[in-house]
């Protein structure tokens, strides 16, 4: 059975089709997988009797051929998305056994295209975090390690689990939610392809939310292809999120494998930072080359304000978070915890349900706001992102079509490794990935090669605003020359 | 600008979350890492830009204002830690 998780969406698709196997016996094989895979703590909640519920309702249409894109093809869903009737807690103990009484725009679109929800799976408490070490759940092991070392590795954040499970076969494709890398800077630890569209392009209805002016929904696969064609599902026009774009979703698997001739790719002269090393330094130069090679223009571009996003970005998330999680008071869900009187329930509830990342981040967003420090802080940080825009604005009026970075600044670290160091050092992680958020703009991380030591390496591709297609194409190019970067040893199976 | 442990105290309680006096100092350490590290925002001219408020420019949607959900007292409540009688209970409010 090990062989049909290890297809790729679109083979699975393909297999799907032409009666090689069932809907049925494809998610049997991934259930067996993932509860050979408990010790990864990639899933949080397993939803079997669901997923076969939802299987079999595909086999039953894949014989009368009326089929979604997705049909029968297991997937999880971070446990950021609300799942209707399916234990929802964004990893945190303060939402308790929170049971969504709907379902959300992302995953019901899911669902009407025929995918399978499997469980729901891992992330940092409320998606603050950059290592899934945060989850009130305990933190995801990366199915990846360092050559010749048994140290457990993170698989990065916040959609760890999400991450680890696409890398380690327990799902065809994940749902993830990126508010300043949360799906870019996990795909690049896990060697899996992860992209965040377009501010607007996936409505946040029914996702609990973070910071609301840069949340957006995007999958984790296997696969440049495979990403597409869950994108496609993801997407779309919803009224009931007023950030959402009424604009129709191009069939994104058009553009996998599209030419880039002439497509002009930027590379951004202030992401060279002090200290990078020599490694990611070497695959940015080889993405550049592989992307030459294949018909397109590189330039050299200047983004000045870049080293300005990620302050700006603890400011503008910490102070949206401040305000967003205000409504976990003890009163109309999740837990309580009893006081002398309504706010002394407030304040030991919240105390108690909040881990301490959250509650840092929950207190610096409070400060930022308060009165008398307003204009310092957040209204600059406003005005900072004004600037940042329009860096990125002003390459793409010059003419190009996709900035390219690296994803990270290392590869997978420790568990543990850096929680003794101050809060900053962790938000570090995300300093090639936060300026897209910013902007607003599309970001797609593909692996692109592996460190000295083994362990997978993503290179970002930054798109114009709806790019999307442009992002695959390249993302394919990318893909193509570095070849995919599947765990070959599965040594949690035991 | 950094806080003192009675701005931290104060902070938190603007925040609604219980903070015990031996944790002052640490959550004060945290807080100033942080606010140190955005400080450098400061060495920014942001004369005459416009705060960002949006980033895709696009005029906020209208609807026809009717009733688009709701009667569903029992899917509101269904999460309730304490609810009575159709409504939610908090500890009591005014004496």
């Amino acid at each position: 059975m090990t062989k049909l998780t290890q297809l790729t969406l679109t083979q699975a698709r393909e297999g799907l089709a032409q009666g090689e196997f069932t809907a049925v016996e494809l998610t049997e094989a991934y259930l067996k997988a993932m509860e050979q895979a408990r010790g990864l703590n990639a899933y949080v909640l397993e939803t079997p009797e669901l997923a076969l519920k939802m299987a079999k309702e595909s086999d039953e249409r894949l014989a009368t051929g009326d089929t979604g894109p997705l049909e029968g093809i297991p997937v999880g869903v971070k446990d950021m998305f609300c799942t209707q009737g399916v234990r929802t807690t964004a990893c945190s103990k303060i939402l308790d056994d929170f049971v969504p009484q709907y379902e959300s725009t992302v995953t019901s679109h899911l669902w009407r295209d025929g995918a399978v929800m499997l469980g729901k799976l891992n992330n940092d408490e409320f998606a603050m975090g950059s290592s899934n070490e945060t989850s009130a759940f305990g933190p995801v092991v990366s199915p990846w390690r360092r050559d010749g070392d048994e140290a457990p590795l993170v698989p990065g954040g916040s959609s760890g689990g999400s991450a680890a499970a696409v890398a380690a076969f327990l799902c065809a494709g994940a749902t993830g939610t990126d508010t300043g890398g949360s799906i870019r800077q996990p795909a690049a630890f896990t060697g899996t392809v992860g992209i965040k569209p377009t501010y607007g392009r996936c409505s946040r209805w029914g996702i609990v939310a973070f910071a609301s002016s840069l949340d957006q929904a995007g999958p984790f696969a296997r696969t440049v292809n495979d990403a597409a064609l869950l994108l496609r599902s993801m997407a779309g026009y919803d009224p009931k999120d007023s950030t959402c774009v009424d604009r129709p979703v191009p069939d994104y698997q058009q553009a996998v494998g599209a030419s880039i001739k002439g497509k002009k790719i930027g590379i951004p002269r202030e992401y060279r930072m002090d200290g990078m090393s020599d490694e990611i330094d070497a695959l940015w130069q080889e993405g550049a080359k592989w992307l030459e090679d294949a018909g397109a223009e590189i330039v050299d571009i200047s983004l000045p304000h870049t080293k300005y996003a990620l302050p700006a970005y603890y400011i503008v998330a910490p102070a949206e978070a401040s305000s967003n999680l205000a409504r976990y008071d003890g009163v109309r869900y999740g837990m309580r915890v009893p006081g002398k009187d309504v706010v002394e329930m407030y304040e030991n509830t919240r105390a108690a349900g909040f881990g301490p990342e959250v509650r840092r981040r929950i207190m610096i967003g409070t400060y930022v706001l308060s009165a008398g420090y307003y204009d310092a802080y957040y209204l600059r940080a406003q005005k900072v992102r004004t600037l940042i825009k329009r860096d990125f604005d002003l390459a793409f009026a010059a003419g190009v079509d996709a900035v390219l970075t690296p994803a990270t600044p290392s590869p997978a670290f420790g568990i543990g490794e850096k929680l003794k160091a101050d809060p900053v050092e962790m938000y570090l992680n995300d300093v090639f990935t936060v300026t897209v958020n910013m902007a607003g703009l599309p970001g797609i991380s593909v692996p692109a090669g592996l460190s000295a030591d083994g362990l997978p390496l993503g290179l970002q591709l930054i798109g114009r605003p709806f790019g999307e297609e442009t992002l695959f194409a390249l993302g394919e190019v990318i893909e193509e020359a570095a070849g995919r970067f599947p765990v070959e040893d599965l040594w949690w199976r035991g | 600008m950094s806080v003192d442990q009675a701005t931290v105290r104060r902070v938190a309680h603007l925040a609604r979350i219980a903070v015990r006096e031996e944790e002052l100092g640490h959550l004060q350490n945290e807080l100033n890492a942080i606010l140190d590290f955005v400080e450098q925002l400061a060495d920014l001219d942001v004369s005459g830009v416009e705060p960002l408020t949006g980033v895709v420019p696009m005029e906020l949607p209208m609807r026809e204002d009717v009733v688009s959900d709701g009667h569903c007292p029992d899917k509101v409540l269904a999460n309730a830690p304490d609810a009575e009688g159709g409504f939610f209970t908090v500890p009591k409010v005014v004496e």
